[in-house]
């Protein structure tokens, strides 16, 4: 996919309202036929973005190419894209297909091609035989996909989503999220979709741009960010994350508490604070006393295992979470998810006493202190 | 919202290609802000600039200021204007209140009989009630007894007319502050087991205390403002409005004009920006999980109200009748058969027939452009991109035509056109200058009527029609205007039924050959022809009431039509 040039390239773009910084030097660049997810906390800019990807915002500094060409300075109209807002913005006087058609009409295709593309995108989005009803007639869920019709309706290069789903209750949701990433798919239609919603970026997303205060944490595919989040912000954004206090020592790897714990690369200064992460699905429990020798259980590195006490547990469906204490851990608590088998075969309880590890693999560490 | 697009940002890459939406939208603002410029803000600076000069326009500083001062019989209509305002603000806002609390918060019967009649006044021209009180406390006055020797022409009588044309007004305010309640805020206070009196001063006062602020000034603002009452019942009580019209047209002192227009103008603005910083601190009572406030069955305190109202509307809908009776009556009170001599405008002076035709053209243009105009105007200011200097601009000028009274906006006019060197000073005396007037006149409550209903409507279809291609002038013409359509309907009526019965800037503005009928009211009352002026009064009422006849069958019609799409 990275070998091709990317069809939309944004480099340096920044905003400002008056003194308020809402986008700070963007680079991103987003590939033909990808399914993008901006993906941030409130406020973070995620919309500001998109809107200037449509030009319905003009950025301060920075510039656009979609499809080769730079857009930096051309009006929506004179750009390539197709748009659902978050409110779709259907308009109530006109029905479905007059919705949908609207773009058509104005380019002047002839009625008969303009009926036909209309019934094509309703069956498209699964609202055949809908076209006569308006708006304020449809349920929320189609009104959106009225909505992603008309967006669709003038073959766009590119189709923006302004959290599109957040309107509509979690059923409706899940069952369209299918459905929009299928379509997306089927059509290999270039599309950034903005959320704030984790789970939605997780499953729908080819690559997430992970977003705060108004620039890029990170980039990468849904499993990227989850496996190898590159800041305790996107840590703990997307799923949950263990945050310990270390020490890196000379060996590039640190020191939690007493124990000298193996783990992945890292960039930060050996002697330094720095802070351990792990996410509590890739603790691994084992029995106690498992680190003497000559024990049963296999420790795969032993240097990463030290005992722990569960002082709660909670079953949250289809696995508990546990939180553990230790020595090592010091005044702090580590959260581990041990799978019902696991707490089955080895009658895991609170106030039971386990050996646990950390695998080096799974062990990331980010500079700076915990607050 | 968004400089998007229209902002030529300075930054890399080509420039758009011709931009024409940009184009059309910059030029629509700026001619939108000349326009305003024109019609407001420029007439207005021609007046106050005159109250500086001498005859011969040198530049005198505060001198014509002294004489006003000087000159006691003039300053003394300061506090004539005020004292009248102030004793007709408070009868009417104490007799609104308690007609929009019996409407509002009891189980009173004929609610909605009893609010069309409160509505009655404003289909009259303020010039009505003076006639109709002559009729009734007159000297030969059918009523006079009641007034015990005192005259009615003057203080009584203005306070009386003014309280009567106003009424309606501060009426629609409390009607919409007192409907605005929380039942649950009620329900607490039964709760607690407060007094029914201390529940009306710890809930329903404070709940609606914007609403009364509000109805306050606005029935000030009107009183003072207001020509045609004193003009007809007045008398020797002179008030500063008519003084602007008899140093106007009775002595041709423009200069003097000038300076007491300034002297309207004053408190007129005062009262609008104490309401304005007023309503501004005016938090959301009512918050989304409100509920409405439904009022039980009470025995005693449904009777007064159904008493109370009808008294009320009775006394309202008698000064109509006795306009209209009077209109017909052959010889008052030596002849009381009936007939219709006093409708044969053609034997009078004021213009005749032709007045009443010139009128209904003066209101259908006002409303014809004036809505086409503000409404378009609005959806700039509201719904433009770029050009954001200019529409704040816009938004700010749009409030001062409220702040402005008629008479002040009418000398205004005769010293910005009617002045050679003005290249506009062809409109001068014709009918295009009273249709510019009343649309300047009346245009901020218009303008905020359309900005109230664009506001409701989704902020991203214009975004969404230039990602279609679609440029914002097709979204406007095929969904905006149809969506606002009840706002633009309510924006005709009301233009056109107080371009029926304005006076107060157009009696500057008429000419020989663009006589009205309100203007046509006053000159006849003038000369004494009592009858004929209410005759022509009643004609103005009645095509008022053929206007909001026809306006509520065009809206249920198109109601029918569009309840598909309409969620309502
Ligand atoms: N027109 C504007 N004027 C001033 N500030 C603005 C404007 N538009 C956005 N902002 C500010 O820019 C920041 C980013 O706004 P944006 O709408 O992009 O956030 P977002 O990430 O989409 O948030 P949300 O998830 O709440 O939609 C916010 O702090 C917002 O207050
Ligand atoms: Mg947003």
């Amino acid at each position: 996919m990275s070998g091709s040039a990317p069809y939309l390239r944004l480099q340096g773009v920044s905003k400002s309202f008056g003194s308020f910084t809402a986008l700070q030097d963007i680079a991103l660049d987003v590939y033909e036929g990808e399914f993008v997810c901006f993906l941030g906390p409130s406020g973070c800019g995620k919309t500001t973005l998109l809107r200037i990807i449509a030009g319905l915002e003009i950025q301060s500094a920075g510039r656009i190419t979609q499809a080769g060409v730079d857009i930096s300075r051309l009006p929506p109209s004179q750009r390539d894209f197709g748009i659902v807002f978050q409110s779709y913005a259907l308009f109530p006087n006109l029905n479905v297909n007059k919705n949908v058609a609207y773009g058509l009409e104005n380019a002047g295709s002839a009625r008969a091609d303009t009926a036909r593309r209309v019934e094509e995108l309703l069956a498209l989005v699964g609202l055949p035989d809908q076209g006569a009803k308006y708006p304020a007639q449809l349920s929320g869920g189609q009104q959106q996909r009225v909505a992603l019709a008309r967006a669709l309706a003038m073959s766009p290069g590119l189709l923006l989503l302004d959290e599109p789903l957040s309107a509509l209750d979690a059923q409706v949701r899940g069952h369209l999220r299918h459905e929009i990433k299928s379509l997306q798919r089927r059509l290999g239609v270039t599309t950034i979709m903005v959320t704030h919603d984790q789970e939605e970026a997780l499953t729908m997303a080819d690559r997430i741009v992970v977003m705060d205060h108004g620039i890029v944490e990170q980039v990468g595919t849904p499993l990227e960010i989850y496996r190898e989040p590159v800041s305790p912000f996107v840590a703990n954004f997307i799923g949950t994350m263990n945050q310990l206090p270390c020490q890196v020592n000379g060996t590039g790897g640190v020191k939690l508490g007493p124990l000298s714990v193996a783990c992945q690369d890292h960039s930060v200064q050996s002697g330094a604070s720095a802070i351990l992460a792990i996410r509590p699905e890739d603790v691994v429990p084992h029995g106690a006393g498992a680190r003497s020798p000559g024990a049963p259980d296999i420790i795969e590195t032993p240097g990463n295992a030290f005992d722990a006490r569960i002082e709660d547990m909670e079953f949250l469906g289809s696995f508990f979470r546990a939180e553990l204490s230790g020595d090592v851990l010091g005044s702090h608590h580590l959260l581990a998810d041990f799978s019902i088998n696991a707490v089955r075969r080895m009658a895991l309880e609170t106030g039971k006493e386990l050996t646990v590890e950390l695998p080096a693999e799974r062990v990331r560490i980010f500079a700076g202190t915990l607050v | 919202m968004t400089d998007a697009a229209l902002n030529p940002a300075a930054n890399t890459g080509p420039r758009a290609r011709f931009n024409l939406e940009a184009w059309v939208m910059r030029g629509g603002i700026a001619i939108a802000g000349l326009f305003l410029l024109v019609s407001v803000i420029l007439p207005l600076y021609a007046m106050l600039s005159k109250s500086f000069e001498d005859k011969d326009g040198n530049f005198v500083g505060l001198t014509n200021y002294a004489t006003y001062f000087d000159t006691p019989s003039l300053a003394y209509s300061i506090s004539n204007s005020l004292t009248v305002s102030i004793v007709a603000t408070v009868i009417v806002i104490s007799l609104a209140f308690a007609y929009a609390y019996a409407i509002t918060r009891t189980c009173m019967r004929f609610k909605g009989f009893f609010r069309l009649v409160a509505l009655v006044p404003i289909l009259a021209p303020s010039l009505l009630p003076g006639i109709s009180f002559i009729y009734m406390f007159g000297k030969k006055g059918f009523m006079r007894e009641l007034l015990m020797g005192e005259p009615i022409y003057g203080f009584i009588g203005i306070v009386l007319g003014s309280s009567f044309w106003t009424f309606p007004h501060a009426l629609l305010i409390m009607n919409t502050a007192l409907s605005l309640s929380d039942a649950r805020l009620y329900e607490a206070a039964e709760a607690l087991r407060a007094s029914k009196l201390r529940t009306f001063f710890t809930v329903t006062l404070p709940g609606a205390k914007y609403g009364v602020i509000s109805a306050v000034f606005v029935v000030f603002t009107l009183v003072i403002t207001d020509f045609g009452v004193p003009k007809v019942i007045g008398g020797q009580y002179s008030v500063l409005a008519t003084d602007i019209y008899k140093q106007v047209i009775g002595q041709q002192n423009f200069q003097m004009g000038a300076v007491v227009s300034v002297m309207l103008l004053i408190p007129a603005v005062l009262a609008f920006s104490v309401d304005r910083l007023v309503q501004r601190r005016q938090v959301a009572l009512l918050s989304a999980r409100a509920v409405p406030y439904q009022p039980k069955p009470s025995r005693g305190r449904d009777l007064g109200a159904l008493i109370f109202c009808t008294v009320i509307a009775g006394m309202l809908l008698l000064v109509l009748g006795v306009a209209a009776y009077a209109s017909f009556v052959k010889f008052w009170p030596y002849n009381l058969s009936l007939g219709f001599t006093h409708y044969n405008f053609e034997i009078m002076d004021g213009g005749g027939w032709g007045a009443w035709y010139n009128s209904i053209k003066l209101a259908a243009l006002t409303a014809l452009i004036g809505t086409g105009l503000i409404f378009t105007v609005a959806y700039l200011v509201e719904k433009g991109q770029g050009a954001r200097f200019g529409r704040v601009v816009i938004q700010a000028m749009a409030m001062v035509p409220l702040a402005v009274p008629g008479m002040v906006l009418g000398l205004a006019y005769i010293f910005f056109f009617n002045n050679p060197a003005n290249p506009l000073s062809g409109i001068y005396a014709t009918m295009a200058i009273l249709v510019l007037s009343t649309v300047a006149h009346f245009y901020t409550v218009a303008h905020l009527t359309a900005v109230t209903a664009l506001k409701q409507i989704d902020g991203e279809f214009e975004s969404v029609s230039s990602s279609l291609k679609v440029p914002f002038w097709t979204t406007f013409s095929r969904v905006t205007v149809p969506v606002c359509q009840p706002a633009i309907f309510s924006m005709a009526v009301y233009l056109f039924m107080n371009a029926m019965t304005t006076v107060s800037a157009v009696v500057f503005l008429y000419s020989p050959d663009t006589n009205l009928a309100s203007v046509a009211v006053m000159n006849m009352d003038d000369a004494g022809d009592i009858a004929p002026a209410a005759a022509m009064a009643m004609m103005i009422v009645y095509t008022n009431l053929t206007a909001v006849v026809i306006y509520g069958l065009l809206s249920r019609f198109v109601e029918k039509r569009t309840q598909a799409w309409r969620t309502r």
